[in-house]
Order: structure tokens, then sequence, then C-alpha cells
């Protein structure tokens, strides 16, 4: 199984936007699921993952905006301090936006590689801002959900390009 | 002379633009919420439009819950029925002398004319879950404004203190566990009386006593309660043991770690005490009036 995730040849159709609010939205409602424990320590942040996602494939549809918001929204959700979702999110969404040509060429175990800096850069920022305000570090283990976040990616990648492929076979008319 | 770049090349500001944009916006929410605590109305909009998303896997589960209900075995019922009857003997005892117990006491305090120390009245509360900040110990209850729950009451379970109410909205509250780093509880111990103050390590499962000199008389299995001077939690409620006494003559003080008594990790109901103080506050300020006014009364 050598899932080529670039694939240039394939031709996808166009993304629906209400398809990536659908997602996100997703994301966002499974960041909220009561998890306690050790799911909880090596939970990835979904909603990261999926902002990274748009932002790496769909850089004009999904930016800034989107990501300031749902970090906003993630931050009263968490009950932690107001706006350090929010920059880190945007922070991942410029690193998608700025990487977008570049991550998408890539085999999917190289896309991972590149993946998982990208969400422990969104964990440090947030362990940065806490650790300024005040807070102890939490131990190592809070970086276990990046890891897991970028073991998560081809899945994410394989159900995030699900509606988009063909129903009908191209080449059989 | 105006040659202005056709709409499909029309991007707006670049990414580094708008990254400035964003981390400019979110550093001066970062500072009026930690220095100033502006945006407490803010979070209080957005967790109203918040709640039925946090509702909704509740929900889901205990209506799979209700299925699965259905088909629970008679046995499982039976025996689940005689261990609550067993159960519920011992504790109609225990509750027994516990009534007899008050009687005592109120008649008791009537004699030597002592005040109540409180009038509580108190909300059951159901942890939903536990707080997804990895920098904090939280948990989040059902219960909230709506229900007359207010910042800064105490909550405890059936075992002890679990922790404090530290922020409230329409019909959640998030109560901060004693183990949080930043909370500490003024705590008494009951062999001996001496006061101290328990304070969190970040760690579930360990409790520190902060600032007790090296000859203080701490020893394992020490229980402590609350002692009550702080104004925020009644006194009595049990809170700690104490598991280890480590006294190192380097160090200024002793280094004294206790278990938590009330689970403060597995607990699922949970008891948010709404009491008024009535001791006086401030005994300087508010000792002066208080003779007057019941001689007055006479």
């Amino acid at each position: 199984m050598q899932p080529r995730a670039a694939a240039p040849h394939e031709i996808l159709l166009p993304v629906k936007p209400a398809f990536i609010a659908a997602t996100l939205f997703a994301a966002l409602l499974i960041n909220l699921l009561p998890w306690s424990g050790w799911l909880l320590a090596i939970k990835p942040d979904f909603v990261a993952l999926a902002v990274l996602y748009w932002c790496i494939q769909e850089p004009r549809k999904v930016g800034f905006s989107t990501a300031f918001l749902l970090g906003l929204v993630m931050d009263v959700a968490d009950g932690s301090l107001m706006g350090q979702h929010a920059l880190a999110y945007s922070v991942l969404a410029f690193a998608g936006i700025v990487l977008h040509r570049r991550v998408r060429r890539f085999t999917m175990r190289s896309q991972v590689a590149q993946v998982i800096p990208l969400l422990l850069l969104n964990d440090l920022i947030v362990l940065a801002l806490r650790m300024l305000a005040g807070a102890k570090f939490p131990g190592f283990i809070y970086f276990a959900g990046s890891f897991a976040g970028g073991a998560l990616w081809p899945l994410v990648f394989l159900l995030f390009k699900l509606p988009q492929r063909p129903t009908s076979d191209p080449d059989h008319v | 002379m105006e040659y202005s770049a056709p709409p499909f090349f029309k991007r707006g500001p670049t990414p580094l633009v708008r990254l400035l944009v964003c981390t400019l916006l979110s550093c001066t929410l970062l500072v009026s919420d930690v220095h100033f605590r502006y945006l407490e109305s803010v979070r209080q909009v957005v967790s109203v439009f918040l709640y039925p998303l946090q509702q909704l896997p509740g929900a889901t589960a205990s209506l799979f819950g209700r299925i699965g209900g259905f088909f629970v075995t008679q046995s499982a019922l039976r025996t689940e029925n005689a261990q609550l009857a067993e159960r519920s003997l011992q504790d109609s005892a225990l509750l027994q002398r516990y009534r007899s117990l008050e009687a005592e006491n109120a008649h008791l305090r009537e004699l030597v004319t002592a005040r109540e120390r409180f009038r509580e009245s108190t909300v059951v509360a159901e942890v939903l879950y536990t707080g997804r900040d990895p920098f904090s110990r939280k948990v989040i209850i059902d219960k909230g404004q709506q229900h007359g729950v207010a910042a800064g009451q105490p909550v405890i379970d059936q075992l002890g203190v679990i922790g404090q109410v530290t922020r409230i909205y329409p019909w959640l509250s998030e109560v901060t566990l004693i183990s949080d780093a930043e909370q500490s509880v003024p705590v008494q111990n009951l062999r001996n009386g001496l006061r101290a103050v328990l304070g969190g390590a970040g760690d579930d499962t360990q409790l520190e006593l902060k600032f007790i000199p090296l000859n203080a008389d701490f020893q394992n299995g020490d229980r402590l309660v609350t002692s009550g001077i702080d104004g925020v939690y009644p006194a009595g409620l049990p809170v700690a043991t104490v598991s280890n006494v480590e006294r190192d003559a380097g160090h200024l003080f002793a280094r004294i770690t206790c278990k938590p008594l009330a689970g403060i990790v597995n607990h699922r109901q949970v008891l948010v005490i709404n009491w008024q103080n009535t001791a006086p506050a401030a005994p300087a300020a508010e000792a002066p009036p208080a003779p007057k006014k019941s001689r007055g009364g006479r």
C-alpha cells in the first residue's frame, strides 16, 4: 500500500464550501467531546488538523479569518486564555498557506513528516504563551497530541478527499 | 495612467501582513484577558452558542445508555438491589447517629448562644467533562448561574473538598480542582489543630503543604480539614491526608505531600455549597456594631 498523496494526474471535482464548513464544524464537535484520562493526554487538536488541511488544500477558501475565529471558539470552550488558540491557529494557517504548494507534492509519508513539525509549532506557541502567563510546564506528554495528529493525517486526507473524487470512472465512457 | 491588476490577481494583503494583523489582534486579546479580565462578557456570549454543541455528545451518549438500559439482565438488577439495600441499612445507622449528633450539637450551640457558623444550601451537580486545558486542573459541571451557582463557592463530594467554582456560565460552571497549581486551601490538622495552607502541585494525585517550618508537628496519616478562616470554605470539611513528610535541613521549609481525600479525578456527582459566612468577616470592623444591634432588639 503506497498511497501517492500527490497523484498529480488525478483530476478532482472542486470542493464545496459547505463541505469545508461541515468538516471544520465536525472537528470542533470532536474537540468538544468529553475527553478524559490518557485519551485526553494524547488527543490531537482536531480543529488544528482540519485548519491545516484546508489551508494546504484550499488556501484561497480557508485562511486567517477562519483560523482566528475557530481559535477564539476553542479558547472559550477550553476556558483557556482568550487569544491563545487564535494566535496558534493563525500561525498554523500562515504555515499552511506558505507551504501549500510544497506539501501537496509529497507522498503521504513525507507529508506526515512535514505536518508533525507544524502541529508541534502550534503546541509550542500555546506553551510559550501559557508559560509567559505564569503556568508550569505540563510535561513532555503535552506534545503527544501533535504526533497523534500526524498519525491521523493520512486518514484526514482520505476522508476529506472523498467527496471530490469523481463518482464515475472517467476512462469508462 | 492608472494600471491596476485585473481582478483575478487581486488577493488582498500578503499572508505575512495577514499574519501580523492576526498576531496583533490575539496579543491584544491575551493581554486584556490576562491583565484586565475585560473579556468575561465575550466569553459568556460565545459560551451560550457553544452550550448546545457541548451538550450534544452527552445527550447522544445518554440516549445510547437508555437504549442499553433496556437490556440489563434481571440478575444484575437483583444483585445491585441487594447491595443497595445492604448499603442503605448501613447508611441509615450512620444517619441516625448523625441526626442525634446534629441535634446534640444544635442544643449545645444554643446553650453557649453561639451562632450557627453558616447556613448552607447545596446544589447537586454532575461533572460533564474534565477541562481540556493541559495547564490547569479544572472540571466543568452542569449547573450554572441559572441554578444559583456563583463564582467562589466551594465544591465537595461525599468524601471531601474537590475545589472551587472559578468561572460561571449561564448553564455551566468551571470548577478549579484543589490540585491546580494556583489553587490553595487553608487547612487545619485534625490531630493537633495546626493551621496551614494546602496548595496544588498541578498533579492530580498529590497536594503540598506550603511554607511549613521544619519542626512543625505533621506526621504521615494526619487528616487535614478546612480551617474556614478564609471565608471561602466552611470549616471542618475533610480535604487530604498527609502521605509523606520530608525534613531536609538544607531547606527552609519541610516538604509535606498529601493525598486528596475526595476523588478529584473520578467523581461524577458533586455538591456545590452555597453558604453565607455569618461569622464576622473582619472582626475589627464588624464586631462593634453587632452587639449594639442585638441590644437594640431587646
